[in-house]
């Protein structure tokens, strides 16, 4: 009885960490233009076909997937950030809402359209199956995905806070216009903040690809649960989305051990309004 | 108004434009409206669904008469209506209870369907059968098995498809059967969603067991489209039933293959009924880790040459997938409904309610195992009937019960991975 519960935390918390890395984009981008991107869920759908697409064509597993999916989706990133962000940001915040989501709407139909609605996967035994000791049972895919979420959104943390570059993305996103007086051009850091939310992203797609199935409406599936764990760990930080990914992992896993999967997300969203309730900034968020 | 809505009112907008233009008209076509899921979760069914029906109506608008038997398949046309053509307007339910209550709405008002045929998932097809009922339309479904479809004094719902009664039976007796042979069949479990489909299907099955004294041990209920489902696969990893019947949709029944085997957990029986497991894709994505699964059919495909082995060759040649048993029952009651229009000569409601309640097929003028096509008072086919399969390879079923029916001896146990 004991050890699965010590299963089920440490799925939780494999889980949770996954959960972090593909919010850490979303928080990013509201954090540096507050934009809320509806499109998250189908940049991580986007990472995991770049990951299949190499495993298919090159045979690549992760080592090969991982790094491509973040470069390819971190030119997505730029690119949509000249061709779509920079001009909706000028506009309302319902041409944001609505901007976004029709490229969440195009990114997943195009994808539809070239691969078919079909279920795809991963060989299951790509990342070295599953790791055994004690009776607790740990597959290598998910201790990957769990190991690379903790370094990259400590990565993000860091950059942010211990950087010039980093320096430069908070001096525009507290004022732009102070930000260009001292020289910093707002648009490469903001277009530079959507290549890292985009790469971190894809990354967390491919990671994800190794244990989940692949199909093109998976973003609707994993994007809601990016939103959650940006509001709970306050929009615009990284750290909080880490902190809250995490918890989240757990008490769904914990919940649905305990009480019974129909209710988890009933347990995740209680938990979640009434904390908002009390500190609407979320975890580690600003006012 | 959550991201799904959004999205829904969208797509919506976007096929309505697109079906707008399309929708233009011609002397001597008969349409059929469909509804589908053509996005969504299990848009792959709806992909399979639409690929399967292309190849019914060309069937039926040209002249086939390579496949004996089969109504319609001789001439070109509905010969009834003097060579008319059949017209499929398809609209997408995005697998969503009230998006295809207004899909139906809207074939019918708008693009005046003589029928409506669908709509796959049972919670879906009970909002938008109760819009044809209102407008007193007929509207055939094939393949949503939940057992209140037709408990609802409806009088224009047809359902071709065997039903989650039969099937609770189906299991009972093979579990039973198993249970002679040697196998231990006495804790079973229930795994299901959360959808119409999900907990009428294992209301059902639990109330078949408990009929035949051997109540259900454990319910394992879960939300559709889950991103995680460690905690129930622990939960019968502890509680260890001897039977394990799973009643779930694509994107879960993947992920239950996949969980199972990280988590290193085997039941004796692993028993599904239908829907994600006879998913193509299912196969292709997590066959090799899920041999041995039993699951349920009432298609077959015959020796080559046999008007079935054709049918699945066309459907092939246009999907790229091997035929299954939902698109079979799909193709099936498409040609049912087909064939009462045809006899109905007309595109006049009633009379096509007339002719589908006086439907009387035999076996050989069917593509599917049924024992034949004729509706009770409530619209359910008396007839309808099916069989135990098993993935034994990992690639393809085969049919292993009833006896009578079987192409190889049931394995056990379950082999996994």
């Amino acid at each position: 009885m004991s050890f699965v519960l010590v299963q089920v935390i440490v799925g939780g918390l494999l889980l949770g960490a996954v959960y972090a890395l593909f919010s850490s984009g979303l928080t990013l981008v509201w954090g540096m233009m507050n934009i809320v991107n509806f499109a998250h869920g189908d940049f991580v759908m986007l990472g995991m076909y770049v990951a299949y697409v190499v495993y298919t064509l090159m045979g690549g597993g992760p080592l090969l997937g991982a790094p491509l999916a973040t470069l390819v989706l971190a030119t997505v990133g730029v690119v949509v950030y000249f061709a779509l962000i920079r001009d909706i940001m000028k506009g309302p915040m319902l041409a944001q809402i609505l901007g976004t989501f029709g490229l969440a709407l195009l990114l997943r139909y195009s994808v539809f359209w070239w691969f078919g609605a079909n279920f795809l996967s991963m060989p299951p035994d790509i990342v070295g199956g599953t790791y055994a000791f004690a009776g607790l049972r740990i597959e290598a895919s998910r201790l990957l995905a769990g190991v690379v979420a903790l370094l990259v959104t400590l990565g993000l943390h860091l950059l942010l806070t211990r950087t010039s570059l980093g320096s430069k993305m908070l001096a525009v996103a507290e004022d732009q216009t102070a930000a260009q007086l001292m020289g910093i051009r707002p648009d490469t850091m903001q277009a530079i903040a959507w290549a890292i939310a985009a790469g971190a992203t894809g990354l967390a797609g491919a990671l994800i690809a190794n244990f989940f199935y692949i199909v093109p409406t998976v973003g609707e599936t994993l994007g809601i649960v990016a939103f959650v764990t940006v509001s709970l760990g306050g929009f615009g930080s990284v750290p909080g989305a880490l902190v809250a990914g995490l918890l989240i992992g757990v008490i769904e896993s914990l919940s649905g051990y305990l009480i019974g999967a129909i209710y988890k997300d009933i347990v995740v969203y209680v938990l979640f309004l009434l904390f908002l309730w009390f500190r609407p900034q979320g975890l580690m968020g600003k006012i | 108004m959550n991201l799904k809505h959004v999205t829904g009112l969208l797509c919506a907008a976007a096929m309505s434009l697109v079906l707008a233009s399309g929708a233009w008209a011609e002397d001597k076509i008969v349409k059929i409206g469909v509804i589908l899921p053509m996005s969504g979760g299990t848009a792959s069914i709806g992909a399979h669904a639409k690929a399967a029906l292309e190849v019914a109506t060309d069937i039926i608008n040209n002249a086939h008469p390579e496949l004996g038997n089969l109504p319609l398949a001789k001439n070109a046309g509905l010969a009834g209506l003097g060579g008319a053509k059949i017209e499929v307007v398809i609209a997408d339910n995005q697998g969503n209870p009230a998006t295809g209550q207004n899909q139906a709405l809207r074939l019918i008002t708008e693009d005046k369907v003589a029928a409506v045929f669908g709509a796959y998932q049972s919670g879906i097809t009970l909002t938008s059968s109760a819009i044809a009922e209102k407008y007193g339309i007929p509207y055939l479904n094939s393949e949503s098995v939940a057992a209140n479809l037709t408990e609802r004094g409806f009088k224009w719902f047809f359902r071709t498809t065997p039903i989650a009664t039969d099937f609770a039976k189906a299991y009972v007796d093979f579990l039973s059967d198993m249970k002679a042979s040697g196998a231990k069949t006495d804790a079973i479990a229930l795994v299901h969603d959360n959808t119409e489909y999900g907990t009428s299907v294992a209301n059902t099955i639990a109330g078949a067991f408990k009929e035949k004294g051997q109540p259900v041990a454990l319910d394992v209920a879960y939300p559709v489209n889950a991103t995680d489902l460690q905690g129930q696969v622990l939960q019968l990893k502890d509680k260890k039933p001897d039977v394990i019947i799973m009643i779930s949709y694509t994107s879960d029944a993947i992920l239950f293959a996949k969980t199972m085997q990280s988590l290193d957990y085997k039941p004796a029986i692993l028993l599904a009924d239908d829907a994600g497991y006879s998913d193509p894709s299912f196969i292709k994505a997590v066959g090799k880790i899920s041999q041995g699964v039993f699951n349920r059919s009432s298609w077959s495909v015959g020796p080559s040459g046999s008007p079935s082995a054709i049918i699945a060759d066309m459907y092939k040649k246009k999907s790229g997938e091997e035929m299954d048993d939902t698109v079979g029952r799909q193709m099936q009651g498409f040609f049912v409904l087909a064939d009462a229009i045809d006899r109905a000569g007309s595109t006049d409601p009633a009379k096509i309610q007339a002719a589908l309640k006086a439907t009387d097929l035999k076996p050989e003028q069917l593509m599917m195992g049924y024992k034949g096509v004729k509706f009770d008072d409530k619209g359910q086919n008396t007839l309808a009937s099916g069989l135990i399969i098993q993935l034994q390879d990992g690639e393809n079923y085969t049919a292993v019960w009833p006896k009578a029916n079987a192409e190889k001896a049931p394995v056990l146990p379950y082999k996994g991975w």
